[in-house]
């Protein structure tokens, strides 16, 4: 397939200027998503993974400096694009659904008119045909009685409820890429596992590319088609789901995944795996390879510039390790 | 149950209830809202009885309960078989200890660590300067600090290292039992590890007993010896850990267990069947309070409480196990 990608992403960088210096708090990161992909990107607190997803639907802060080599979405360069065309875009063939409902639905607005705002701003669509999408969509969410939904407002509503009007409200233009930052992480198991059985039904339904941002490994493995495991600002290893689970390669990855408890492989009670230390400070300048101070594998070599290691299926990392001569999992 | 053989439970519920009265409108009559009702459970000493059920289902009421934060409405709460109500809050405080969630708004910022860790001793009026900070070192080596944190701030630790302090602060007082409310949800993956490795030793090296509320059952079965399943204020299934996960009886906990997503590439995210929402507890539904959502309903479960049904492994509140029990 030759199609053009939905998104590329080539050596994205942010920084965010502080008192103390520069902090780089993504470095040089590249991935690319076709239509009706999953791409999820898995990291912990400070990895840098939602400030990449802000920046591919241009709602960083302006006093963060943003700079790549490429940012495209279907073939348009985003970067530079004047706001009113990147208005154009958000909203309506790109949309974002947040973590927290609460604080991302307008509390003085009804459900109704918060659905319907972006199809009136981007569709020539009057209020009464604007009404009626909001309600096969709301229904497509699973929410009963739609209909009597549509006057009510943020706080009358469950968290479930709320997250699934956020869903709706993404696809109310029927978006060509949605980007998803911790969907269902203030959720308990049972909306979660509903919430996003749905999310992967409708991707495949409208054929849109989904960009998921998780911390939980569980997420990842279940919908994820292709997979980033980002650290300290950048991507260390990707790869499809299968290849990133069952034969993770950068030793992060291995770290992480020894770290969760998993029903019939860790045994009750025994000592779960863990990754010492402290993620580094960012600020100033960073050299080699970032996980190296917490790293079993690490040697002198870390400290200058790492290889990316690739396999012909997509696979790659970047440690100075190769497959060959890697530890055992 | 053979209670008699055993030693008393170090804990002890049997009908705890709490009702709250909420009013839903300015001038609307306020309504009682049965957080808790009707809650029998044993903890016995140096189990680890996991707690999980979802949000608004009266997890962390029962936990105030415990540390003598609410009273109930009705009902008894026994530690070591004497009465809590009758006994001192000073003294609960000092066999009864919490962690809880989120280690940012648990800890004082304006304290230093030193303080934050003496301050159950100060309270108390236990020792004096010099034997409080020598506390203070004990306890940093136990929960794995350097010694150089205890004349910092919360705001100069990172995430693990606080909850490590909050864990200082409740084991100081040496007390037999600790109510974990979701202690490592707020972290992340790596630290999280780190905190269940460190409550798993501390059990050992201190013959603790916790009560561990959490939501990710994953996390529950690696820990917990035991296993209760809260639903709208009642326990619906309670049962060893092993048993309940590789034979869950309640459809709750059977649809709680499908919702769990192991990270495994080659499945994709199940079908919870739990079709309808989480139902007001402020008007919840008659008979079984599941029977809405419940994917093997019968007639009888619209109208009727479900029975108690206990055996040898614990206790089922359904239907379904009551007929198989008068069929046998």
């Amino acid at each position: 397939m030759s199609e053009e990608p939905i998104l590329a992403v080539e050596g994205l960088t942010i920084d965010i200027p502080m008192a103390q210096g520069t902090l780089h708090a993504v470095r040089g990161i590249d991935f690319e998503l076709n239509r009706g992909e999953t791409l999820c990107i898995v990291g912990e607190s400070g990895s840098g993974k939602s400030l990449t997803s802000l920046a591919v639907m241009g709602l960083l802060p302006k006093r963060l400096e943003c700079t790549a080599r490429k940012l495209a979405f279907c073939g348009t360069e985003l970067q530079g694009l004047p706001p009113s065309a990147m208005r154009q875009l958000r909203g309506n063939r790109m949309a974002m659904i947040f973590q927290e409902p609460m604080t991302s639905l307008n509390p003085a607005y009804t459900i109704g008119d918060q659905l319907a705002e972006a199809l009136l701003l981007h569709r020539r669509v009057g209020k009464a045909e604007a009404r009626t999408r909001a309600v096969e969509l709301l229904g497509k969410v699973g929410i009963t009685a739609a209909e009597s939904r549509l006057s009510q407002y943020p706080h009358q509503l469950s968290g479930g409820l709320r997250q699934r009007v956020m869903i709706a409200m993404a696809l109310m233009c029927e978006p060509e890429l949605v980007i998803a930052d911790e969907p269902t992480t203030a959720l308990d198991v049972t909306i979660q596992a509903q919430i996003l059985r749905l999310l992967v039904d409708l991707q495949r339904e409208m054929n849109m590319a989904m960009i998921l941002v998780t911390h939980d490994l569980g997420v990842v493995a279940r919908v994820a088609d292709k997979v980033a495991v980002m650290y300290a600002g950048e991507v260390v290893e990707q790869g499809t789901a299968r290849e990133i689970f069952e034969n993770p390669s950068h030793p992060y990855t291995q770290g992480l995944l020894r770290c969760i408890p998993v029903p019939g492989r860790t045994k009750p009670g025994e000592h779960l795996g863990s990754i010492p230390g402290i993620v580094p400070s960012l600020i100033g300048k960073v050299e080699g390879c970032a996980f190296r101070t917490r790293c079993d594998l690490a040697e002198s070599a870390c400290a200058k510039p790492i290889p990316i290691h690739e396999t012909e299926g997509g696979h790659s990392w970047r440690c100075i390790h190769s497959h060959m001569d890697r530890m055992p999992a | 149950m053979s209670a008699a053989a055993s030693p008393p439970p170090v804990l002890e519920l049997s009908g705890v209830t709490k009702t709250y009265r909420v009013k839903q409108g300015l001038f609307s009559r306020p309504k009682p809202l049965r957080a808790v009702g009707g809650v029998d459970l044993r903890i016995h000493k140096k189990d680890v009885l996991g707690l999980v059920g979802e949000s608004g289902c009266g997890k962390s009421t029962l936990a105030k309960i415990l540390l003598g934060l609410e009273a109930p409405t009705s009902g008894r709460v026994m530690v070591d078989g004497r009465e809590v109500s009758g006994q001192d809050r000073t003294l609960l405080a000092r066999r009864i200890q919490p962690i809880f969630q989120d280690p940012y708004s648990s800890l004082n910022p304006r304290k230093s660590i030193e303080d934050i860790i003496t301050l159950p001793l100060v309270v108390h009026k236990v020792g004096d300067s010099a034997s409080r900070e020598q506390a203070v070192s004990k306890m940093l080596d136990l929960v794995g600090l350097p010694q150089r944190v205890r004349r910092g701030y919360p705001n100069q630790l990172s995430g693990g290292q606080r909850q490590r302090v909050a864990i200082a602060r409740a084991l100081v007082m040496k007390p037999e039992i600790v109510i974990c409310d979701e202690p490592t949800s707020a972290l992340d993956v790596s630290v999280q590890s780190q905190i269940l490795n460190l409550l798993g030793d501390l059990r050992q090296e201190l013959a603790l007993t916790y009560l561990f509320i959490s939501h990710n059952l994953a996390v529950i079965e690696h820990l917990a010896t035991r296993v209760a399943v809260m639903y709208l204020g009642r326990i619906v299934e309670e049962a060893t850990a092993a048993d309940l996960f590789a034979e869950p009886r309640h459809p709750y906990t059977k649809a709680l267990l499908a919702s769990v997503l192991t990270p495994d590439p080659s499945m994709s995210v199940p079908d919870t069947q739990l079709g309808a929402s989480y139902p007001n507890p402020i008007a919840p539904p008659g008979g079984c309070h599941f029977h809405p959502r419940c994917a093997a309903i019968r007639d009888i479960c619209r109208t009727v409480p479900p029975p108690h049904v206990s055996d040898a492994k614990g206790h089922v509140d359904c239907h379904l196990y009551a007929e198989r029990t008068q069929a046998a």
